[in-house]
């Protein structure tokens, strides 16, 4: 059992070790290359950058039950829009307008309800044609992003609520507001995959799926709840994000769901499914945010991140086979 | 014994596929605390039968019996619902998951809210851990299990479902010998607690040794059901193939011409150590030894797909450097492997286009492939091996196992290599095209290949091989010539002395 | 050892497919229905189209489909070899932005005569990188062709200054005949996606390469047991995209004689989807050139005739997402022999 362990730490704690390299980095680097006379490791900088991780760091969690069940979202940006669109749109409604202030909560319900119901749709049709889920949320990828231009063509659709805006950029105990909704999906999530019987059966489902219908798990229904789950975290998403800008554009959320991945991925969660971290998929998002953030300070402009981060995004691939490679014992094929 | 009602009991089981009749009236029934074989040649329809008793195919006619009452299979779960347990070949673990939540996949016992009731979980597992005897604990990883502590988790898991019948298929295919002894422990208490066991294997010895009767099929049809104590394998062969197979030793001898082979102190990892021998044309050496003994490792060497860690590799004389099939192919070798399925065939491709693959750079018009030089092959070996399909449009994945392995073989003779290396030549193909494959190989070296055939069938071995080579462990033990070869020497040397402490070392791994 | 079903004549994989095909004939209209749904799909698209609009099958209107069409076909030309051979390649997208932007900023600079070989040139180094990646490492495809479409995008960003790019004198070159050239009254971007299509389509279906790559692709451990080296064809397949890809830059750069960094983005799922329209298995080792072909231009014929209808662009969106449901279930469907019970 000796093989294996050392690659397993490796593996477990590499997103971590990659954040400390990273802060270490920019910090000295910073010190030479760096425009602006404040440290990158500045408290309020960092709690910027968990405010900033929000939107995709909840989508990115709700990708890792997707893919440790062994199925990919690809809509997850276009709910993401759709879902904002919901979430504006609704406040403006004359059926709203004796509501004042309480049409927030139930803007945020319909929101929310939205996701979740376009997630259900995507589980669905995963569950009764058995049609793979790539192909399935490749597909409502595009139909998706076409009910958001059909909504209100290619204009954006806007609705600033103060209310909103204030509680969206407040701070409780020292952390924004969408931090908070970050931390409380992470553990939530981390809780329900590690704890509960839905979480160990979408594990289960992931790994064998045979064996876990031989033993009689619904495969379908789970299949169905995570990606009701992820429908109602990309909702999530857009009210925490569109709460604060207060403008949907028809175009917004395009490859989020490629960022999500590149998360989840650099947080060591398999693509086959069965295996993957809540936690470590959070180290993900800190990571992306984190390398974003420190390029901006030492100058390099913005269009180098997607380079850089795509280029990590390879290199750890490549690690996390060296690690996992059985050496010359490996038939060459 | 008999005089108990079975707890499972089938009559007159008709499946039926398009064309096919698969099960042909079949009955069958398992005693409460027996252990029944089932036995029958590849295709004889063992495995439809099992999937009508697990729930996968419903019958077309006949009905099933559990203790006694009727009972209709719709699904797998209701099939297990009923007490009816498989212990398949092929492992169905998550291997990512603990043990415990493996035993109780499905079932997980749950706290309010969904929650998993790990104490209940923990405490549960470990009990029937404690029965089994096994070395590992609830929280271990299935992953990190060897695949016989695998197969005891899978065998855990039948304990906790109040089993009426378990049925095993080819339980020890992957196991050590160490590790069969725990198995057969297991089954005694099952059997001793009053569980039917249906045991199927090919493995006469086996059979022998734990069963109470043997229920043969062929053609889809039920043969009879023989008491274990009063038959004996002759018997057994001849209800499961209609006739005794003659296997008898290779006493034939081939011209023997130059060495084509020649192989000195090569060694690869763990799995082989200087290992030195050759290969004349016309000659057919055999290679015996239990699974795991590293034959097929040498063969990979030998074929470009392992990379030696020590010593030469010769063809006519001269040294060569393989590093990869297509070199090996270059020199002249070729091998039928293992594995026809994931290493034969592309089974959706047709089978002209299966058997030309290797040399598809050679047979083109211009940059085109020649498709009429390949039909003309195609059809030249169709007639050689008496490959039976409608036409080489046929999609491989089709065929029967002979016809594809024949396919395999075909495509291999086609290249004209210098030496043919085949790795269990008639693994999961029908007694008949067995015999064929046998001839073809004998015929093969009277024509001057030099052949190279590993088996871990005695009867095969000895039937084909001039000399046989007998491995263990990774080490040679012993060339026979087939003049001195016999069962009882050959069983000796693959086994041989270091026999006792590879069993110590396989029990402390359990 | 064991006798699975497969063993048998006349069975294939799967054990349920055969219980409900009760009779040969529903079977058989089943078979039929999968392999040619997506042609029957596309003629009664076609005669619902042209009831609704008559101008729908006007010469000059079939024109403009295709030739609307034709970079997102030529791109799908290159990436169905990716996909027969088992693998996905999601950096089209960006990878064509690439190729546009370099090209256009080349032809100021050296002009076109050398950018174009230039260009050529840099985006087959792309695709001999992701080649080498998925080939010869053996990555997954999937990954490293999505980190690809984040790095390329930057690499396009980086060489712009994340500024459009325009030709300077658009009145005096030449460099406009690639996408908006005619030769015999056919436009020029018809011609070379027609060429394409027919020179791609022979090399996969008559050449040794392409039998490889269906090889590959069906069982890639078996094909290496055949001497097939397996890493080289990947590489080739993905360079042979990269190369489509560069032609579809030079189409897009030359239709406008400029340039946004984004003008790719998202073709590479709408080259999927239209790959998967015309039936191929995203699981490799099937799918034609000419099922492509079908694919593509089923995409464009349902945008011209949802427009003619007087229908938004997006609209197209929706209809597409259901039609590709649909056409991968009823693949499945009737793959299972369960079609007629799937669609009562």
């Amino acid at each position: 059992m000796a093989p294996g362990t050392l690659s397993k730490f490796l593996k477990g704690g590499a997103i971590w070790g990659f954040i400390v390299l990273e802060l270490i980095f920019f910090s000295v680097a910073g010190e030479f290359l760096s425009l602006s006379d404040k440290a990158f490791m500045d408290f309020d900088n960092m709690l910027l950058l968990f405010k900033q991780s929000a939107p995709i760091g909840i989508v990115a969690i709700g990708m890792t039950i997707i893919m440790i069940n062994g199925n990919i979202d690809l809509s997850v940006g276009a709910t993401f829009a759709l879902c904002g669109i919901v979430l504006l749109d609704s406040m403006s409604w004359p059926i709203f307008a004796g509501l004042g202030n309480w049409v927030i909560p139930v803007a945020w319900a319909l929101a929310l309800l939205t996701g979740i119901l376009l997630g259900a749709l995507n589980g669905l049709i995963v569950w009764k044609t058995g049609v793979d889920a790539f192909i399935v949320t490749l597909g409502s990828m595009l139909g998706y992003r076409g009910l958001v231009f059909m909504y209100n063509g290619e204009q954006p659709t806007s609705h600033l609520n103060w209310t909103l805006v204030d509680f969206a950029e407040a701070q409780f105990f020292g952390l924004h507001t969408p931090t908070w909704f970050l931390i409380v999906v992470t553990a939530a999530l981390w809780y329900l995959m590690n704890r509960t019987v839905h979480g160990r059966n979408a594990f289960a489902i992931g790994d064998n799926r045979e064996a876990a219908i031989n033993a009689g798990i619904r495969v379908g229904p789970h299949m169905m709840i995570n990606f009701m789950i992820i429908g109602f975290l990309a909702a999530l998403s857009a009210v925490v994000f569109y709460s604060e800008s207060g403008s949907v554009n028809p175009n917004d959320g395009q490859l989020y769901e490629l960022w999500a991945i590149t998360a989840v991925v650099l947080g060591g969660t398999k693509l086959s499914g069965g295996s993957g971290s809540i936690l470590a998929t959070f180290g993900g998002v800190v990571a992306i945010q984190l390398l974003r953030k420190g390029l901006g300070h030492i100058g390099a402009g913005t269009e180098t991140v997607n380079l850089v981060i795509g280029l990590i995004l390879i290199a750890v691939l490549f690690l996390d086979r060296q690690l996992n490679i059985k050496g010359k014992e490996a038939l060459r094929v | 014994m008999t005089e108990k009602p079975p707890v499972l009991r089938l009559e007159n089981i008709v499946k039926t596929f398009p064309g096919v009749r698969a099960l042909d009236g079949v009955s069958f029934s398992v005693l409460p605390g027996e252990v029944h074989a089932l036995m029958g040649e590849n295709g004889a329809g063992k495995s439809t039968l099992m999937k009508v008793i697990g729930g996968i195919y419903q019958p077309n006619e006949g009905r099933i019996f559990v203790d006694e009452k009727p009972v209709v299979m719709a699904t797998p779960l209701e099939s297990k619902a009923k007490g009816i347990v498989f212990i398949h070949q092929e492992l169905s673990l998550a291997e990512e998951l603990s043990v415990a939540e493996n035993i109780y996949l499905g079932e997980l016992p749950r706290k309010s809210f969904g929650r998993v009731d790990w104490a209940t979980l923990y405490a549960r597992t470990n009990e029937i851990l404690g029965k089994l005897n096994v070395g590992f604990d609830a929280r271990t990883r299935v992953g990190e299990l060897s695949i016989a502590n695998q197969q005891m988790v899978e065998i855990a898991r039948a304990l906790t479902q109040k089993a009426k019948a378990v049925i095993f298929d080819e339980p020890t295919a992957s196991l050590t010998d160490a590790e069969k002894v725990v198995l057969f422990d297991v089954i005694a208490d099952l059997t001793a607690n009053g569980v039917g066991v249906v045991y199927i294997s090919h493995r006469m010895e086996e059979i022998f040794k734990m069963t109470d009767r043997i229920s043969v099929l062929r053609d889809g049809q039920y043969r009879g059901t023989l008491v274990t104590a009063e038959t004996d394998q002759d018997e057994i062969t001849q209800l499961m193939i209609g006739r005794s197979l003659d296997l008898t030793r290779n006493d034939r001898h081939s011209e023997l011409g130059d060495v084509a082979l020649e192989v000195r102190g090569l060694s690869c990892g763990h799995f082989y150590r200087d290992v030195s021998f050759e290969v004349r044309r016309g000659e057919v050496v055999g290679f015996y030894g239990l699974v795991g003994a590293g034959r097929t490792e040498i063969a990979e060497t030998l074929f470009g797909l392992r990379e030696p860690s020590a010593g030469t590799i010769l063809l006519d004389g001269k040294k060569v450097r393989i590093h990869s099939p297509a070199d090996a192919i270059a020199h002249g070798i070729s091998l039928v492997p293992e594995d026809r399925k994931t290493q034969g065939l592309v089974l959706g491709m047709n089978c002209r286009d299966n058997m030309t693959l290797p040399q598809i750079d050679d047979l083109t018009a211009g940059p085109f492939v020649a498709e009429g030089a390949e039909v003309a092959i195609f059809d030249q070996y169709r007639d050689r091996l008496d490959i039976r399909t409608p036409s080489w449009r046929q999609i491989v994945g089709n065929l029967s196992g002979g016809n594809q392995q024949k396919i395999v073989i075909g495509k291999w003779l086609s290249m004209h290599p210098t030496v043919l290396i085949v790795d269990e030549p008639t693994r999961g193909i029908d007694v008949g095209s067995k015999s064929e494959i046998h001839n073809l190989i004998r015929d093969l070296a009277a024509h001057g290949y030099a052949v190279i055939v590993i088996s871990s069938e005695m009867p095969e071995v000895l039937h084909v091989s001039d000399r046989i080579i007998a491995m263990y462990h990774g080490e040679m033990i012993r060339t026979f010539t087939s003049d001195e070869v016999t069962e009882d020497n050959l069983i000796q040397a693959i086994s041989g002395d270091a026999r006792d402490g590879a069993m110590a070392a396989a029990a402390q791994g359990a | 050892m064991t006798d699975a079903p497969g063993d048998r004549p006349g069975r294939t994989s799967g054990p349920r497919q055969e219980e409900e095909a009760t009779g040969m004939s529903k079977e058989q209209i089943g078979r039929f229905l999968a392999r040619q749904g997506i042609l029957i799909a596309f003629v009664l698209f076609i005669i619902g189209f042209t009831l609704a609009n008559n101008r729908f099958l006007a010469p000059d209107n079939i024109m403009g489909v295709i030739r609307s069409s034709a970079i997102l076909g030529v791109m799908a030309l290159g990436v169905t070899f990716v996909v027969i051979s088992g693998n996905l390649d999601l950096s089209v997208g960006s990878m064509m932005s690439f190729s546009a932007i370099v090209v256009l900023d080349l032809h100021d600079a050296i002009g076109p005569g050398l950018a174009i070989p230039a260009m050529f040139a840099m985006t087959l180094a792309l695709g001999a990188f992701n080649g080498f990646l998925v080939g010869y490492l053996k990555l997954n495809s999937l990954i490293v062709t999505l980190g690809m479409l984040s790095a390329i995008h930057g690499l396009t960003l980086t060489y712009s200054g994340g500024k459009n790019m325009d030709i300077a004198d658009k009145e005096g070159t030449w460099f406009g005949v690639f996408g908006q050239g005619t030769i015999l009254g056919i436009p020029v971007p018809i011609l070379i996606f027609a060429l394409l299509a027919a020179i791609l389509g022979t090399v996969l279906a008559k050449t040794p390469f392409g039998r490889k790559v269906y090889a590959v692709g069906g069982n890639g451990v078996a094909a290496t047991f055949s001497g097939i080296r397996r890493a080289r064809v990947v590489f080739f397949c993905y360079l042979m995209s990269s190369l489509c890809v560069a032609t579809a830059g030079l189409m897009q750069a030359s239709r406008s004689l400029g340039s946004q960094n984004t003008v790719g983005q998202g073709l590479e799922l709408e080259v999927l989807a239209a790959i998967i329209l015309g039936g191929a298995s995203l699981m490799g080792g099937s799918g034609t050139i000419f099922k492509t072909v079908i694919g593509v231009l089923i995409l464009g014929f349902i945008q011209n005739g949802l427009l003619l209808v007087g229908l938004q662009f997006y609209v197209q969106y929706v209809v597409t997402w259901i039609i590709i449901i649909l056409a991968v279930w009823l693949d499945i469907a009737a793959k299972r022999g369960r079609l007629l019970s799937a669609i009562a």
